[in-house]
């Protein structure tokens, strides 16, 4: 099977990435390595998908999230949409192809995209909220959120979700923390058909085009490989037996970019906005000068933390 | 599995029916996926429902449940009116050529030798002519009309593609397309696979599907051969290992038979399963079967078991009947069984006709229960409203819960639906006083043993009999019982020149050094060599595969011998070539058989002796025609289901399989198709394992809620809207899930009538962590197979209703 996959080690090795290897940072100038990293990718490779959800449920396991028992819709989606605890969701759609006559039953694993382009890392104006390092993968740093939903305004995927117990943004993480010992994701470890493999980029777009191969063999003719240019191409990538009709595959966006709202928040508006931050926190100072610390009572910070903890587990 | 799941990958064609391995066995399922990506394989599903494996099937065709005998003597007939069949193969590895006795008759549905009264048959007529030599009179000409070959022709011409279309609601272009796929394999260059579950076992002709499948396989020549074979997927890590250690009531392991009380003497009962050879020159293996049978008293009764006392035989059980799960609950229904321990089994939702169940439980004195979770079982008398609607104050059941250990937390062995046994170690610790399965039952045996010893009873010799001899009998350790399955020589072992194979003491290296005299001992002969004397080879993690094909001959154990392809001599033709450069296997390089795996074969017998490939059978071939091995018929035919929604259009005065048991009382719980008209299935669904998975939160996020599948025009008709609550009930009992209308389930045409099929996943009951349901088999009706007696789960009627108005 491809690709061969080792078990890792279980010796501890330090991490291969880190603060270092930046390419880019939330709201920040930063300077990106000379060099980048080898960049990586998921690709997903939807036609030897059975839905089993087991990525689903190792994504949970690994990054210990716990969603709550939902109920049945009529669908097999569950939970029903992305939620500050389900990074990914199987999306199930059945599709009556006209052509041949036969009915399909695509089912496409939802989730961060990691594009090369980050709509998300743009709109954040949170510093360091957001980072992308060299070799692709976009994570998001909890405790430089603020929940302003800025990211998911600029995801032309609709992806992150903020939490309502938290208030922070969450995602896939592309399991940066395996990634960085070595590691392929939760998803890729657990999906039993290999559906989806993890490796370097180039080495990924060279097995999909053996799986296109594969499906035009079998009569899908406009099978491809989904990495949409408009984002400068994703770190999570799909092979699709329609590539010619993405939306298809529970609305998949066709031809995704960045919002317009967002390319000019990072033009002239950022400064404008800038300005108008900037006298906010000379007014704010002045504030604390006249007025005084706000301080936060024990009897505050117990019911945060009752809020908190009742939520979270 | 005849073959195994890595050899999955070297197949030509996959044809999933009667199962759901993409669903129910995704973990094995890559070896499809493999098998499509590197080989270019096809995949074709044959289900009611367009499922999880028809996602990623290159042939998809629906059928109705309960009429897959049809379809598949569809392609029988497809096979040998084409002629699309392996010749070679049929006529020397098959009895095609052997002639049936004139006697048998097979009339309006019906075989020779039927007693209606008793619904079973006189067998007597079923088989072959026997030639005043002593063997079976062939005719390898396939020209007389009375060969097997003739037979079946003529059995299965009526199952035409317009009759398949009638009777399984396929349409004839779908169904067409399957036979021709198959019959693309009948040519020994080829290979196709056949992955099967309970979709066919649970039915009332269940081993007859399976049956029908291995006749197509054999006429195509694909038994024996790499990417081959009829491939039975287990639902269990260890349901294999389960049944080879004889939990069927009937048997005692290795699938030896417990005796029955028509059989007073050793002698009586080794006389009937010690089978002669039917031609000259064939291996016959049964006729080792007193060897494996002594073997197993040895280990049963240790020094005690001595060749004046027959081994101890008079202290065996001898049964009256099978004590199957459904007649277990239909004699606890009648009052005559004072407690039940439960171990592992979670019957109020795994049996049958729930209700019935409930009133069983209700008239035990005591239950124990024995499992890892809190089952639906043990709070069976608790009111859970309508989940579980019981008058708690009326039930006087005694309910003891015992908790085991669960299979992580304990060392011991698996054997996968490739019979290959792992052992597993534990992965962490157990929790609090839980005990191993092993422990309780030991510590139970132990104090039983005493109390007879001290205070006496009834039948106490068999128990007083017993070697325990274990070196902690509180604590039998897995790895002694394994070393015990295995054997060990008691007395050196000689062969036939005299020469000493094994010194006494030694663990045995396979079933071949077994004896009948006492010297030998070894409770599971078709485990032997898993534990010979270089150790425990279920522990080996070699994962070289030096073929590449998929035989990973060092890692763990498949018995038997560590074969890993079963009936491998098959993959060469008479001479001992290979049928193919493709197919190539198991070979005669001139003095002896070889290839990458275990011969299936005495390694040093020429292909000029004829010895058959088939050396269980006493033929030396496989049977087409099964003789009177099978209780229902030595051909398969299409009977309905009990419940059907049309009668059997081709035998219409027929109902159900003629020889299937239907127990006093339970003929009129059967539901009729004025009252009920949906055909109903029950299955597994990927996210949840049966119903333990329920109790774990994770699944239960995966797949929250009972949910019934049903297509469009059948929500369109009772005003169902999708996720809507509907009420679903047969003439057993009722259920409520939520609606999930689909395009994956159509309405068919089956004899002139529009069939609609619901489908109801299994998992959700009135314990754990998902939304409260009452169990699912509160709907099934309690009739079985009628060989097997597995219940008919996946095809009886019903009728629905949305619980409330239809929703925006």
């Amino acid at each position: 099977m491809f690709p061969p996959i080792q078990n890792p080690t279980t010796e501890a090795v330090p991490p291969k990435f880190g603060e270092a290897d930046l390419l880019r940072r939330s709201a920040s100038t930063i300077t990106p390595p000379a060099e980048r990293q080898t960049e990586v990718a998921k690709l997903i490779d939807v036609s030897k998908c059975i839905g089993c959800k087991a990525c689903q449920s190792a994504c949970l396991e690994w990054n210990e999230l716990v969603e709550e028992v939902g109920i049945n819709t009529g669908v097999y989606d569950n939970p029903h949409d992305l939620t500050p605890n389900t990074w990914t969701l199987m999306r199930f759609t059945e599709f009556e192809n006209t052509e041949t006559g036969n009915l399909e039953w695509l089912i496409r694993k939802d989730g961060c995209m990691h594009c090369e382009d980050p709509g998300c890392l743009k709109a954040c104006p949170a510093p360091g909220a957001i980072v992308q390092y060299t070799n692709g993968i976009v994570d998001f740093v909890h405790e430089n959120c603020i929940g302003c939903g800025y990211c998911v305004k600029g995801c032309p995927f609709n992806i992150p979700r903020i939490s309502k117990v938290d208030h922070k943004a969450y995602k896939c993480s592309l399991c940066v923390d395996r990634v960085a010992v070595g590691q392929g994701p939760a998803c890729a470890k657990a999906c039993p058909t290999q559906a989806i493999v993890f490796g370097t980029k180039e080495e990924m777009k060279q097995y999909a085009a053996t799986r296109i191969e594969d499906l035009k063999s079998r009569g899908y003719a406009n099978a491809g490989l989904y990495d949409p240019p408009g984002v400068g191409g994703t770190h999570v990538m799909y092979v699709l037996h329609h590539n010619d009709r993405p939306e298809i595959y529970a609305g998949l966006a066709n031809n995704p970019r960045i919002s317009p709202m967002v390319e000019a928040w990072k033009g002239l508006t950022k400064y404008a906005g800038l300005t108008a931050i900037g006298a906010f926190a000379a007014f704010g100072f002045l504030h604390h000068l006249v007025s005084g610390a706000n301080r936060v009572s024990s009897a505050d910070e117990e019911a945060a933390k009752r809020l908190a903890e009742g939520e979270r587990t | 599995m005849t073959n195994s799941w890595t050899d999955i990958k070297n197949t030509d064609l996959v044809w999933i029916m009667g199962g759901n391995a993409a669903e129910a066995h995704p973990c094995g399922f890559k070896w499809v996926t493999e098998a499509k990506a590197e080989r270019g394989a096809k995949l074709m599903v044959v289900d009611p429902r367009f499922n999880r494996s028809a996602a990623v099937a290159d042939h998809y065709a629906p059928i109705r449940p309960g009429s897959d005998i049809a379809f598949l003597s569809g392609v029988v007939n497809y096979l040998l009116t084409n002629d699309k069949i392996h010749h070679e193969y049929v006529r020397h590895y098959t009895n095609a050529a052997y002639i049936v006795r004139d006697d048998f008759e097979f009339n309006e549905g019906l075989f020779s030798g039927y007693d209606e009264e008793k619904r079973s048959y006189d067998r007597s007529t079923w088989e072959y002519v026997m030639g005043p030599d002593g063997f079976a009179v062939r005719d390898m000409t396939l020209k007389d009309p009375r060969c097997v070959f003739q037979l079946m022709k003529k059995h299965f011409e009526i199952y035409t593609p317009e009759m398949v279309e009638r009777v399984s609601g396929t349409p004839k272009d779908k169904f067409l397309k399957v036979a021709e796929w198959a019959a693309s394999t009948a040519n020994g260059e080829r290979a196709m696979t056949i992955m099967y579950a309970l979709g066919w076992t649970q039915h009332s002709s269940g081993a007859q599907n399976i049956r029908t499948a291995a006749m197509i396989q054999l006429l195509c020549g694909n038994i024996g051969i790499p990417g081959g074979g009829v491939n039975a997927l287990r639902g269990h890590s260890n349901v294999q290992g389960i049944t080879d250690v004889g939990t069927l009531t009937a048997a005692i392991p290795g699938y030896l038979a417990l005796p029955t009380d028509k059989e007073p003497t050793l002698e009586a009962h080794l006389a009937k399963r010690t089978f002669k050879p039917l031609q000259p020159n064939q291996t016959s293996y049964w006729q080792n079967y007193p060897k494996f049978y002594v073997s197993f008293l040895k280990s049963y009764f240790g020094a005690k078991a001595t060749k004046e006392n027959n081994f101890g035989y008079d202290w065996l059980p001898k049964v009256d009947v099978a004590y199957d799960a459904l007649r277990m609950f239909d004699v606890m229904h009648q009052g005559k069984t004072t407690g039940m321990l439960c171990q592992g089994f979670n019957p109020l939702m795994s049996i049958a006709y729930s209700g019935k169940t409930v009133a069983a439980l209700s008239k035990l004195k005591f239950l124990v229960s024995m499992d890892p979770i809190e089952t639906d079982t043990v709070r069976f008398w608790e009111n859970h409203g309508e989940f579980n609607d019981v008058d708690t104050a009326s039930i006087q059941t005694e309910v003891f819960m015992l908790p085991v250990t669960s299979f992580a937390e304990e060392e011991g062995s698996f054997t996968n639906s490739s019979r290959c046994i792992q052992w597993k170690w534990p992965a962490a610790d157990p929790y609090f006083e839980s005990r191993k399965d092993i422990d309780i039952l030991s510590d139970l045996f132990v104090r039983i043993r005493k109390l007879y010893e001290t205070e006496g009873g009834t039948g106490k010799d068999p128990l007083m009999a017993i070697d325990w001899s274990y070196e902690n009998p509180l604590e039998p350790q897995p790895d002694e019982l394994l070393r015990e399955l295995n054997g060990k020589a008691l007395a050196d072992v000689t062969d036939a020149e005299g020469n000493v194979i094994r010194r006494a003491g030694e663990q045995l290296a396979g079933f071949g050094e077994m004896r009948d005299d006492g010297s030998t001992d070894g409770s599971m002969w078709i485990y032997t060599g898993v534990y010979g004397p270089k150790g425990n080879f279920a522990q080996r993690r070699d994962n070289d595969d030096p073929s590449g094909l998929g035989v990973f001959g060092n890692w763990g154990f498949s018995w038997p011998a560590n074969r890993r392809i079963q009936y491998n001599r098959a993959s060469a033709d008479p001479q001992g070539k290979p049928w193919s450069e493709a197919k190539k296997y198991m070979y005669w390089d001139g003095q002896r058989w070889t290839g990458p795996d275990v011969p299936d074969y005495v390694a040093t017998i020429p292909p000029e002796q004829a010895t058959g490939p088939f050396i269980m059978n006493a033929e030396g071939v496989s049977r087409l025609w099964v003789r009177g091995l099978m209780a229902d018929g030595p051909f398969p035919a299409h009977y309905e289901p009990f419940e059907s929604p049309v009668k059997n259009p081709i035998f219409p005065a027929i109902r159900g399989n003629p020889a299937a048991r239907v127990f006093n009382n339970d003929m009129e719980i059967f539901g009729d198709s004025s009252e009920f008209s949906i055909v109903a299935t029950t299955y597994r669904l990927t996210e949840h394992f049966h119903f333990w998975t329920k109790n774990v939160h994770t699944n239960a996020v995966l797949q929250p809620e009972a949910i019934v599948e049903m297509s469009e025009q059948l929500a369109k008709e009772k005003g169902i809207a999708m996720g809507q609550l509907v009420r679903i009930w047969s003439n057993r009992g009722e259920v409520k899930a939520k609606a999930v209308v689909t395009k994956r389930l159509v309405p068919l045409q089956v004899d002139g009538k529009t069939v609609h099929t619901i489908g109801l996943p299994l998992h959700f009951g009135f314990i754990g962590e998902t939304k409260k349901a009452s169990p699912i088999n509160s709907l099934t009706p309690p009739v079985g197979d009628a060989n097997s007696q597995t219940p008919e789960f996946k095809a009886f009627l019903v009728d629905i209703e949305p619980v409330s108005g239809p929703v925006a």
